[in-house]
């Protein structure tokens, strides 16, 4: 009986190490999913009904253990399965946040199980950790969470990065007096958990929504570590293995996702402390803008032999992918070659906008990595700009001024035709002002993206 | 340091280069669905929650292990089915 468990697992940990490897192919992502979510009921299952403790007692309260984890299922699959496609980065850090307070409050029980007797450098360490690591996790991703629903505004005064560091500093001091005995008792670890959700609010509050995905996936990776910090408290190799994986692999990810934006990880975290709005508006954007018709860019579009689409969050805040892969269609019957832009950060998250095309059917290979487009733009006679608009200021490539600068492109402006289209000349989510809507080429097409694509549906259908 | 406390730790620095190496050179198109199956993962802190809670004997234990192991059950039900869910948009069409 004592080894079926460790051998459940030790099966579990490969199963995560397996899954999380396939997640990284196309073609075997989702089975790599599910073969972790697998993995996840036998050590889930495994734990319940096998679990012995110190004296080889069963563990306790198991119908409640049962109903706690009915309740649980039924809600997360709720949320999960009723959640829109666009609403999916919002929803990743709600169920991020969960497990770091899921860690916070292991953390917070083993505390009080020890009744404040000193509890050894080891364990102490791993309980103060998960503590701080789970509850800054928490409050965090809750916040990330407001902010990609827009419910939360970017919120910065003068002073904020001295208390930041001041509450983190405190954190860490208290946790450490805990660690080394010095301070006990059950409400100053409560304490500590306050400020340490404290801090997890205000270190994401000025940080700005189109940074949110970098911050959710540093929080991804922090649930990781306090995933982590429960395993060596109970020696449980499945918590330590899962943990640690994720929380190395998550901070890759936040590393490799800030390279796309050409931005290091120190300047996302605190980049918006400095230069507050009076950097990037300097450089030549600007001059008249042209307005068209939706009549005008219809024809436009219908006569071109190729028309490449740039998709970005306008399009999914409108709920706009269904209408976009009409017009495609009814595009393609006049014959016309129908191509999407995908520049690396498009959307919310990497990838956000490759998944809500393919949710409205979009073909896959109809979808351009940026690298790939970007010599075609010569060759193409309408660009059709859906919501995006720092991915394609060509700031980025001539202004070094420009808070965007290096930050790779579409290179659109090379088209013989571009549209815009814009809900109003307010500026992107850089909150820098964008060249290419001056050029000679360029016209914009104003209103709510979906509204403007139907009627071009319309329109185009008309001639 | 007694040895099991050291093996943890050399467990602890493969898992960090493993990790580093799994997600080393995966298309930014897939970094979503990743971020999310990653964030399932980690969901295996709810086998701390259930032992704590299978532990606990006053009524505050209780009641702070049954929000825990709910908590816990949030984030790995509802990590993988999010995960499902966008994979189930690439695969139709490829």
């Amino acid at each position: 009986m004592e080894t079926i468990l460790p051998i459940l697992y030790l099966v579990a940990s490969i199963t995560f190490i397996v899954g999380l490897k396939m997640l990284g192919s196309p073609k075997t992502a989702r089975q790599g999913n599910l073969i972790a979510a697998f993995g996840m009921v036998l050590a889930i299952a495994g734990t319940i009904f096998l679990y012995r403790g110190h004296s080889g007692e069963a563990l306790h309260n198991v119908p409640f253990i049962l109903a706690a984890l009915v309740v649980g299922t039924g809600i997360g699959w709720m949320m999960a399965m009723k959640v829109k496609m666009t609403a999916m980065p919002q929803m990743v850090s709600f169920f991020n946040g969960m497990g770091g307070a899921c860690a916070a409050l292991i953390s917070l029980m083993e505390y009080k199980a020890t009744g404040g007797a000193p509890m050894g450098l080891g364990h102490g360490l791993a309980t103060i950790a998960g503590l701080l690591i789970g509850s800054i996790s928490f409050s965090g991703s809750i916040i990330a969470f407001g902010k990609l629903e827009e419910r939360i505004k970017d919120i910065r005064f003068g002073g904020q990065q001295f208390i930041n560091n001041a509450a983190l500093l405190a954190a860490l001091v208290i946790g450490g007096l805990i660690v080394a005995g010095q301070m006990s008792g059950f409400e100053i670890v409560v304490g500590l958990a306050v400020l340490s959700l404290i801090f997890g609010v205000l270190f994401v509050l000025p940080i700005g929504g189109a940074d949110m995905p970098v911050v959710i996936s540093l929080l991804n990776s922090f649930t990781g570590v306090a995933a982590a910090c429960g395993g060596f408290l109970y020696g449980n190799m499945v918590m330590l293995i899962g943990g640690i994986l994720v929380g190395s692999a998550g901070t890759l990810l936040t590393v490799v996702m800030c390279r796309a934006m050409n931005r290091s990880l120190l300047n996302v975290l605190i980049g918006n402390f400095q230069g507050s709005g009076a950097t990037g508006a300097a450089a030549g954007a600007t001059g008249t803008i042209r307005e068209v018709s939706a009549t005008d860019a219809a024809v436009l579009m219908a006569y071109a032999k190729q028309v490449v689409i740039v998709p970005g969050y306008g399009l999914a805040v409108a709920q706009a992918q269904h209408v976009c892969h009409q017009l495609e269609h009814e595009l393609e019957a006049k014959g016309v070659t129908v191509k999407y832009a995908i520049h690396p950060v498009a959307g919310r998250m990497p990838g956000h906008m490759n998944v809500l095309l393919a949710e409205a059917d979009v073909s896959y290979d109809k979808l351009v990595e940026m690298e790939e487009i970007n010599p075609e733009f010569p060759n193409t006679d309408v660009v059709l700009v859906v919501g995006a608009n720092d991915v394609v200021n060509p700031a980025a490539k001539t202004d070094p001024q420009s808070p965007i600068y290096g930050m790779p492109v579409l290179d659109v402006e090379l088209s013989r035709q571009v549209i815009v289209m814009k809900r109003s000349m307010k500026a992107g989510y850089a909150g820098i002002d964008n060249d290419l809507f001056y050029r000679p080429n360029t016209s914009m097409l104003f209103g709510d993206a979906k509204t403007s694509l139907t009627s071009l549906v319309t329109e185009v259908k008309a001639l | 340091m007694d040895s099991s406390t050291l093996q943890i730790i050399y467990l602890v620095i493969l898992m960090i280069f493993l990790g580093v190496e799994l997600i080393g050179h995966v298309p930014s198109v897939l970094h979503t669905p990743l971020m999310s199956g990653a964030n399932a993962i980690h969901g295996v802190v709810i086998i701390g929650s259930i032992i704590v809670m299978g532990e606990a004997t006053d009524m505050l234990s209780m009641i702070l292990g049954f929000l825990a192991v709910i908590l816990g059950t949030l984030n790995v039900v509802g990590g993988f089915v999010v995960t499902n869910r966008m994979l189930e948009m690439f695969r139709k069409k490829q």
